[in-house]
């Protein structure tokens, strides 16, 4: 559903990707794993657009983000996004950040919006929240609604940029349960994560990622059980 | 005590003195009502993605905060005379136009600085949602930019009411205009004077300590 053929990535002279391929199907949860400034938020920015390609192509169930005829908001709108701050729209209540792009970009009325945003409030079991502002929840329900909003639009992807990184480590938990069930559920979801905990347990296959390549993939068992390049074996030792 | 000041030269330019009041706030109003809108456009020009119309707008700004509002004013006044554009231009238009293209130079700039300051990651999030820029600008950052702008808002009404007074070389009959001539004929010029500044006073302060509370409230 998602391939990546030699994608490069310069902001200047500086090359943040050197030439990544990867194919993500159906289903299948990805988990990006690495240094910090290896370029794995570079790499998932990639895939949404919101860093634009400097050479190579990423395809989205067919359509090439790089060919300029492909409508990037339709495509934007499949494709959900979960950041590490969150990025909740701070003057909209919950419900309101829930419902904003169905509304406004599929056009649907208030009411079929509202049902989507409260049976989503739901799931990430934070009905009660539905009429609070942000700035009145903790970190872990902040990021919970950002994931129910990325799924208010009934994304074919869920792309995550470390998302409980900025969690105090009690809330992590609850954030990481949201992600569980929904990979339990099928969705395909891509995850830059320094949980290693998740990407073995959930993970169909973990990338390791430094100095803007991809220096190894595979399954959770055999990265973290029997990393073959040095560079990861050097990584993990690090953190695990 | 009381009796020396209340039939005092103080009390007795009141009524004078409150007709330039009166003036002077209809100048700071109109002219910045207008200059919201013209200081709006502006400061939208200069977040363009065309350079040509982020020059345009550059060229404004540049050119009324490098040149002193009271030349703005004379220039308005006396330079765009009948014969030059058309039509004449009374004391009061030409003090509301000054203030309006005066203020606008600045509020362009206030406009940018609260949409610059709305994190990147707001627009990121309404991008990857599917909303087009226009929709993140108008539900996402305009709201909050908007709120942003209020204290400096606040702070450019005190600012153009004080300007105003430069107005009095155009003869419009703002406060200290009135002033002066109440002080021609009495030669009070100290007690009318200070009784000037009183009156600036009432409306600067309580402004400026409004504005410092609901700079807290909005938290921004
Ligand atoms: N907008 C940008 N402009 C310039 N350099 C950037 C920008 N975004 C990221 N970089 C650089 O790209 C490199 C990779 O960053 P990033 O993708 O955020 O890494 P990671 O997410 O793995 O920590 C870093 O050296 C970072 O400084
Ligand atoms: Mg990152």
């Amino acid at each position: 559903m998602i391939t990546v053929k030699d994608l490069h990535k310069s902001f200047g002279d500086l090359e943040v990707l050197k030439g990544i391929n990867a194919e993500v199907k159906e289903q299948e949860v990805v988990c990006v794993i690495g240094p910090s400034g290896s370029g794995k938020s570079t790499f998932l920015r990639c895939l949404n657009l919101l860093e634009d390609i400097t050479s190579g192509h990423v395809y989205i169930n067919g359509e090439d983000l790089s060919d300029p005829t492909t409508d990037i908001n339709k495509l934007r709108a499949e494709v959900g996004m979960v950041f590490q701050h969150f990025n909740l729209f701070p003057h909209r209540t919950v419900l309101e950040n829930i419902t904003l792009a169905p509304k406004k970009v599929k056009g649907l009325s208030a009411s079929e919006a509202n049902d989507i945003g409260i049976a989503l409030l739901k799931k990430v079991g934070l009905s009660e929240k539905a009429d609070d502002y942000p700035d009145s929840l903790s970190g872990g329900q902040k990021q919970r609604v950002a994931i129910a909003r990325a799924l208010a639009m009934n994304p074919k992807v869920m792309l995550f940029d470390e998302p409980t990184s900025a969690l105090d480590p009690e809330l992590v938990g609850e954030v990481l349960q949201v992600m569980k069930d929904l990979a339990q559920e099928g969705m395909t979801m891509i995850v830059v994560t320094h949980e290693m905990g998740f990407a073995r347990e959930m993970g169909d296959r973990v990338i390791f990622m430094d100095e803007g390549s991809i220096q190894e993939e595979g399954e959770p068992n055999q990265i973290f059980g029997d990393p073959q390049n040095e560079r990861t074996q050097a990584f993990l030792s690090k953190i695990l | 005590m009381l009796d020396t000041i209340l039939e005092s030269p103080y009390i007795d330019s009141l009524p004078f003195l409150f007709d330039g009041l009166k003036m002077t706030v209809l100048i700071t109003f109109s002219g910045l009502f207008f200059g919201f809108i013209l200081g709006a456009i502006v400061g939208i020009a200069r977040l363009s993605k065309s350079k040509f119309i982020r020059s345009i707008s550059i060229v404004y700004i540049e050119i009324v905060r490098g040149t002193p509002i009271l030349v703005q004013v004379l220039f308005i006044y006396y330079g765009l005379t009948e014969d030059l554009i058309g039509i004449s231009i009374n004391e009061l238009t030409a003090a509301i136009v000054a203030i309006t293209i005066n203020a606008a130079a600045y509020i362009a700039e206030i406009v940018r600085g609260a949409v610059y300051s709305i994190e990147k990651g707001q627009s990121e999030a309404g991008r990857s949602l599917g909303l087009t820029e226009n929709d993140t600008m108008r539900y996402i950052i305009w709201p909050q930019a908007f709120k942003r702008m209020i204290p400096p808002l606040g702070n450019q009404f005190v600012i153009s009411l004080k300007d105003t007074s430069l107005f009095s070389v155009i003869a419009v009959g703002e406060l200290l205009y009135m002033g002066k001539q109440y002080y021609n004929v009495t030669y009070e010029i100290f007690e009318t004077l200070l009784m000037v500044c009183i009156l600036y006073l009432l409306i600067t302060i309580p402004t400026s300590l409004y504005l410092r509370r609901l700079e807290r409230k909005l938290d921004v």
